[in-house]
């Protein structure tokens, strides 16, 4: 994963509630065995429709997705990050995440930043109005700014997430080092836990 | 204090905890299948890692399978025959289409013994928590996160919280495991879990078999929950005994001493809890396209005006997606297809249930009825018991094991328009094929409904 200290940039008011991963990247693309080529499977269904805000002109190059209540709900495919950050997402701003997407999406390096109901409606609004007002979010102090729609909040990232992504580290590499702790815990381990094979 | 039955499993797998990290946790067993996990494996081939506990990875195949005896398409083939080379290489047992154990991955675990109390499994899927109906700790993880368990056996993970669901009393006679867990949605709602375990406690839930608590606990993400749980006892242990995987002899004596100590104590803390009467519960039909959107088959389609002023838009957006109009009674409302299986509802109890409804009754002209047992062993007990016959006389199609329509994946799909009563757990839009209109409701009234060709109870029909 690459490190992410900071995303700057447009944003793409989608503004939905319960906006699930079937909707972000319908099932028949996940008979691709590759991690990359889901761009054009993004929000596939809704984009069908002209009037669907991802097709408005104005928002092209949007690097900031802004999203209601409970992104991300449903499957745990992590095909909807992959789709996010091929379509030129490096961050989503909404009042809640599901927790699988929200996972996914820290491992990807697509940043997911919870913000109260008030300032992610009043972002939503500010951009409808003016597409080319500019966010920005600050990981490494866990900041969002956006100066012209009087927007400067802070944003929950734990500690450790953080430093994932400002050092875009392994996750693997990172666990493999406590292999003596493994080690130790398999060890101990129950006689009676089934094995496979 | 005390701990809960989550905390208490979650404990026993701690393998490292430092402060300012989330704790590293063992796992298990794995479960694994096709759709998820490709991308998994060629990361461990490209970074040169090894899976470090082959006999702790279950490989199946499921979502991308047709059930119709027919040939996979190609792109499906493609990634069914790699999940077939990565699990050989890797040395992972597989069961690929067409094998006695071959099923949907939640349910041919618990089915063989490998979901035990107590245990920690994950899967790349986000129905895993319904191995939790056995008091197993178990949850949908990511891709990334399928090859660091593959390359660790291990997961770092921030504690999840806990919660308390309680339903207590009788529940009524039209009543199904279903309806229990889409009435605790309705009230809770799509996020009422997130974070959180949720632990299914009181008299109603004791009183389940296996096979609906399973149908209980898969739900469980529909709530936004992380998992959910429910306290191994009498009917677990039964469930469990004898089973291929079960331990035996004095182990089984071992094994039961601690299942029995994993209940939640009665001092231990819950960070919500939540009280149900199982006597005000009723037969639930969805009504728009996240599972909260549900009113009683005795009630009319809401009119979004009516809801509380956040519910309105996606209310107004879900009515227009499955062109419902407001205030129409949900009797009236008729069906093209009627779908029975998936990992909530295609175990041999939902069958039975099934069956009695439509035994010597005729589908509906015009509908299009299938029933997919959730395995190739549900499959045969159910055929053993003449209950294929019983479907294909109604005018069922009576298919092989696997996901099916639950997730317009494979070639069961609804056309663009279709509106389905369906036993699964998603009635998302496009769910079942783009287009498609899908209510979630019990195996019983999806039997009904398939009868009568408008939403019905088994007492409705003549
Ligand atoms: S039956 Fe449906 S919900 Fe269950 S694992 Fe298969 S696709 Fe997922």
């Amino acid at each position: 994963m690459e490190s992410v200290r900071r995303v700057a940039g447009r944003a793409l008011p989608l503004g939905r509630a319960d906006v699930d991963t079937d909707q972000i990247i319908p099932s028949h693309w996940l008979k691709r065995i590759e991690r990359t080529g889901y761009a054009p499977g993004l929000f596939e269904a809704w984009r069908a429709d002209p009037s669907f805000v991802m097709n408005d002109a104005r928002y092209r190059g949007a690097a900031i997705l802004l999203a209601g209540r409970n992104f991300g709900s449903g499957s745990s495919r992590e095909h909807a990050a992959w789709a996010l950050l091929e379509s030129g997402f490096r961050a989503v701003i909404a009042p809640r995440f599901a927790d699988i997407f929200r996972s996914n999406a820290l491992k990807n390096g697509l940043v997911p930043v919870e913000l109260p109901d008030e300032t992610v409606t009043t972002l939503v609004a500010a951009v409808e109005r003016d597409p080319t007002l500019e966010i920005a979010i600050d990981v490494e102090r866990r900041t969002v700014t956006a100066p012209a729609a009087g927007v400067s909040a802070t944003f929950p990232l734990d500690d450790h997430a953080r430093q994932r992504l400002l050092e875009g580290l392994d996750d693997i590499a990172l666990t493999l080092r406590h292999e003596r702790d493994i080690a130790a815990y398999e060890a101990r381990r129950p006689q009676w836990l089934p094995r496979v094979r | 204090m005390g701990s809960t039955l989550s905390q208490k499993v979650w404990e026993r797998h701690v393998v490292r905890r430092a402060g300012g990290e989330p704790d590293l946790v063992y796992i298990d067993l794995h479960l694994v299948h096709e759709v998820t996990s490709p991308q998994a494996f060629e990361g461990l081939r490209l970074a040169k890692r090894g899976v470090r506990r082959p006999e702790l990875v279950l490989a199946t195949m499921d979502h991308n399978v047709p059930t119709n005896e027919e040939p996979a398409e190609p792109i499906s083939a493609r990634q069914i025959a790699e999940m077939a080379r990565n699990a050989a290489e890797f040395g992972i047992v597989c069961y690929p289409m067409g094998d006695a154990n071959q099923g949907i991955v939640h349910v041919i675990s618990p089915q063989m013994g490998l979901t035990q109390p107590g245990m920690t499994i994950v899967c790349g899927d986000s129905h895993t928590a319904t191995h939790g109906a056995l008091g197993a700790l178990a949850w949908g993880i990511g891709t990334s996160e399928i090859e660091h368990v593959l390359a660790t056996q291990t997961l770092a993970q921030p504690t999840p919280g806990t919660m308390a669901v309680t339903v207590d009393g009788r529940l009524p006679k039209d009543c199904a495991a279903k309806d229990v867990i889409l009435g605790i949605i309705a009230r809770i709602g799509t996020t009422g879990g997130v974070g959180k375990v949720i632990e299914y406690r009181g008299s109603t839930i004791r009183a389940l078999s296996m096979d609906g608590r399973m149908t209980v606990c898969n739900m469980s993400i529909e709530a936004g929950a992380r998992a959910g749980m429910i306290a191994p006892d009498d009917t677990t242990f039964a469930f469990l005994e004898g089973r291929p995987f079960a331990p035996k002899g004095a182990l089984w004596e071992r094994a039961l001493d601690e299942w029995r100590s994993l209940p939640t104590d009665a001092g231990a803390a819950f960070d919500r809890e939540v009280k149900i009467d199982a006597r005000e519960l009723r037969p639930y039909v969805s009504w728009g396209t996240n599972p909260a959107q549900t009113v009683t088959i005795d009630e009319r389609v809401p009119d979004p005006d009516a809801l509380a002023t956040d519910a309105r838009d996606a209310a107004r957006r879900a009515l227009r997606y499955m062109a419902l109009a407001p205030g129409t009674p949900v009797r009236d409302i008729a069906v093209d297809a009627v779908f029975i299986g998936s990992c909530t509802n295609s175990r041999l109890e939902d069958l039975r249930a099934a069956s009695e409804v439509v035994r010597g009754r005729r589908v509906k002209d015009g509908i299009r009825a299938l029933v997919v047992p959730g395995s190739m062993k549900v499959k045969l007990d159910a055929e053993r018991e003449g209950l294929d016959r019983v479907f294909q006389e109604a005018g069922f199609e009576w298919r092989g094991a696997g996901c099916s329509m639950c997730l317009g994946m494979n070639p069961d799909v609804l056309r663009p328009g279709e509106r389905c009563a369906s036993t699964s757990n998603r009635n998302f839009e496009g769910r079942q094929g783009p287009g498609g209109r899908t209510h979630l409701v019990s195996p019983t009234v999806a039997a009904a409904t398939a009868i009568a060709g408008h939403f019905a109870l088994p007492a409705d029909l003549r």
